[in-house]
């Protein structure tokens, strides 16, 4: 008898468990773009591979939808001839092992052209050779890590390993050293580093501690935070006796904002920095009303001053999307159009759209058109030619815009004109 | 000196959450010999409890008036959710074999997660937590030492919690009823208990602490999230287990000895080895050489007074 009860009762029980979990996991949803209607076009694929439920969906729902808008753009205008471009959407979950699958899953598809992601640079890491295997251009709107375009020493010896990876946002060793420089122009030069142990996070406090130190300043304490938890009152009463004048943090708005919010209320009342991690509106959501005068750098000029910005943003409110086009929906909306724009000329010489592939890859290089995020173009190594970084403060609950400067090609900065 | 108590305080505020929520796991197992795994989802509950109340009634208002309702709204979830699960996931397999109530507690414990997450408004990603007068705001300094706000009503509300057990379980008729069920359930059915009654109890006494802790928690970290109730299960369980489980005042003393290895962890393990990075090593480390060397917990899960 109670062998029977605990079937009848267990089993339904595993399968509710295993069904919800399922249905909860999986968010791929394949957004197909509507566009010119063609006889017999054929199709071709630009895929999105972006965490597009959890944590940072904010994040990954804008990039989907930008590049979407990019596609229904170009198919509007018959951008690539006698093809019809639609959205391949997966779900990374902002995970190295989910986003290891669902590359496989975009890269078996023949159809497939190139692929605009990953947002995290710790998932990117994973999926770049799966997608030079299958060939297929990588462009991620988003990764700053320095290590995907230049190796295990970008510095030093800069050696590029996947060839089929490139971006449109410019990396952390710019965003590190805009950061100290930020800093340090505001006469602060004690800083203590906190990063979240991923390859982001890390990155960004080891660019930002170089070039710190280059310019004069200390790092009097550095120490990492568990991502998975959210009581970091052990860390601050271990950062607070070293007496810092900011706190640099390394890693994304989901930890960021508790730290923020904890590290005041725990007496160290001192400005958070963060990179491009932390400028979204969720992080001031969560780190409360003692977050004003917390600094941020994001990669590129605030897409609502330049008059190509404003273009972007209007086509993307007409188009109705649910979510907004988030921190980097000018950078999708370009790497989607830079994609195309190989693309183009590459499948009208060829039969179908896996021997495209190859001539794609070449094809980047010379790739360049003004884009939203500036003049769009990739260097040898696969990365952005644009080297732009703004400096954010939260001022009265909102991020505002302190200054916009570019990285010249002789290592000086220079004020951005819009 | 002050950096040892700084970080003293800092422990003693996340023990009193373990504890708290330990305790709900050792009053289960010493009663039905279950570990509930799903405990630290009640815990969960109880926070989106209290957010949910706040949210539906008091939106906007952040008066000192409003807690106590809201740790009454999260207490109502917890208890619901607990007498439910014990209702229609464990009693079913009250004489199945060991394994089975333990898988359906990891089974119930994915099964809550999802659907918070799946129908709490905005669950998807972390909600920030009303900030309520007097217990959330500017820390309190006394000398060096700065102590959050939220923290005192953790360890304050532990410490009623604690006193309140204490009295029901050795004062009160159905706290004798229930050392008496976890001495011998079958004599004490003998004797007239009502076992079935005696088990909901001890499901709902640990859900109130649960829900506690979880307003506490909401109040400390200004945010929860879906996820929340994992981590805090499985170092309650830990804390549980160091105490010696299905003791109360043990699972109360492991508790804020873990949180105080953690804390003093990060602070005074020099070079590699130290620093944030490692608390959970050392916590649990600390875990291993207790079992080694007192295998029944540090206050031993002595059968005479385990309830």
């Amino acid at each position: 008898v109670h062998q029977r009860s605990i079937v009848r009762i267990g089993v339904p029980l595993a399968v509710a468990a295993l069904a919800l979990s399922a249905c909860g996991s999986r968010g791929d949803s394949g957004g197909s773009s509507g566009g010119s209607t063609g006889g017999a076009k054929k199709t071709v694929k630009v895929g999105v591979i972006a965490p597009l439920s959890g944590d940072l969906s904010a994040l990954g729902k804008g990039i989907q939808h930008s590049v979407e808008l990019a596609v229904k753009e170009a198919n509007a205008k018959g951008t690539i001839a006698n093809y019809n471009i639609e959205v391949l959407a997966v779900d990374d979950e902002a995970k190295a092992d989910v986003g290891k699958n669902a590359a496989t899953k975009i890269a078996a598809d023949n159809d497939v052209i190139g692929v605009v992601g990953n947002l995290n640079s710790s998932v990117s890491q994973q999926t770049q050779p799966i997608f030079q295997a299958a060939r297929i251009v990588q462009v991620s709107p988003a990764n700053t890590g320095p290590g995907l375009t230049r190796g295990a020493d970008p510095i030093n010896a800069p050696k590029r390993p996947y060839d089929t990876y490139f971006r449109t946002c410019t990396t952390d060793l710019v965003q590190g050293a805009f950061a100290a420089k930020f800093l340090k122009d505001q006469g602060i030069t004690n800083v203590a580093t906190i990063h979240d142990k991923k390859t982001y996070g890390q990155g960004l406090v080891n660019a930002f501690t170089g070039d710190f130190t280059k310019l004069g300043g200390t790092v009097v304490k550095a120490e990492t935070i568990n991502p998975d938890e959210s009581n970091f009152s052990s860390v601050v009463s271990l950062v607070a006796p070293s007496a810092p004048k900011a706190v640099f943090y390394g890693g994304e708005y989901p930890q960021a904002g508790p730290l923020s919010q904890q590290m005041k209320a725990g007496g160290l009342n001192v400005p958070l920095m963060g990179g491009d991690g932390i400028y979204d509106p969720e992080y001031i959501k969560l780190a409360g009303t003692t977050s004003n005068g917390d600094l941020a750098t994001s990669v590129g000029a605030p897409t609502d001053v330049t008059p190509a910005g404003k273009t972007f943003l209007a086509a993307y409110k007409a188009a109705g999307y649910a979510e907004p086009s988030a921190a980097y929906g000018g950078y999708s909306y370009d790497a989607a159009n830079a994609i195309i724009a190989a693309a183009a000329k590459t499948l009208a010489s060829a039969s179908d759209v896996k021997s495209a592939r190859e001539a794609t890859i070449k094809e980047m290089v010379n790739v360049s058109f003004d884009g939203v995020t500036g003049k769009v173009g990739f260097d040898e190594f696969g990365d952005s030619k644009v080297k732009v970084i703004t400096g954010y403060k939260v001022d009265a609950g909102k991020w505002a815009a302190v200054k916009t400067l570019s990285l010249e090609t002789d290592g000086n900065w220079s004020e951005l004109k819009s | 000196m002050n950096d040892l108590l700084q970080q003293l305080v800092n422990g003693l505020t996340l023990g009193s959450l373990y504890a708290l929520i330990a305790v709900g796991y050792t009053v289960v197992y010493g009663i039905v010999q279950l570990i509930n795994f799903a405990h630290g989802e009640v815990f969960m509950i109880g926070a989106f409890g209290a957010l949910a109340t706040w949210t539906v009634l008091f939106q906007g208002t952040l008066a000192l008036w409003v807690l106590p309702i809201m740790m009454l709204g999260a207490v109502v979830a917890s208890v619901a959710v607990a007498v439910v699960m014990e209702r229609f996931a464990y009693r079913p397999l009250r004489h199945a074999p060991r394994l089975a109530p333990l898988i359906t507690a990891i089974g119930v414990s994915v099964f809550l997660q999802e659907a918070v997450r799946l129908f709490y408004p905005g669950a998807k990603s972390k909600l920030p937590f009303p900030s309520i007068d007097v217990v959330t705001g500017p820390a309190i300094r006394i000398g060096g030492l700065t102590i959050q706000r939220a923290a005192v009503f953790t360890v304050a509300a532990l410490a009623v919690c604690a006193v309140l057990l204490w009295y029901f379980v050795n004062r009160t008729k159905l706290g004798r009823g229930m050392q008496a069920v976890s001495q011998d359930p079958d004599t004490a059915r003998l004797m007239g208990i009502n076992v079935d009654r005696i088990i909901v109890v001890a499901f709902i006494m640990g859900a109130v602490l649960a829900a506690v802790a979880g307003v506490a928690q909401g109040l400390q970290n200004q945010n929860i999230d879906f996820r929340i109730g994992f981590l805090a299960g499985l170092k309650a369980f830990t804390a549980a287990v160091l105490g010696g489980i299905g003791n109360i005042q043990g699972a109360v003393l492991g508790g804020l000895v873990l949180g105080v290895v953690e804390a003093l962890a990060t602070q005074f393990i020099p070079g590699q080895f130290g620093g944030s990075a490692w608390k959970d090593v050392w916590a649990f480390v600390l875990l291993i050489v207790v079992l080694v060397f007192r295998p029944q917990g540090l206050l031993g899960a002595r059968v005479v007074d385990r309830a």
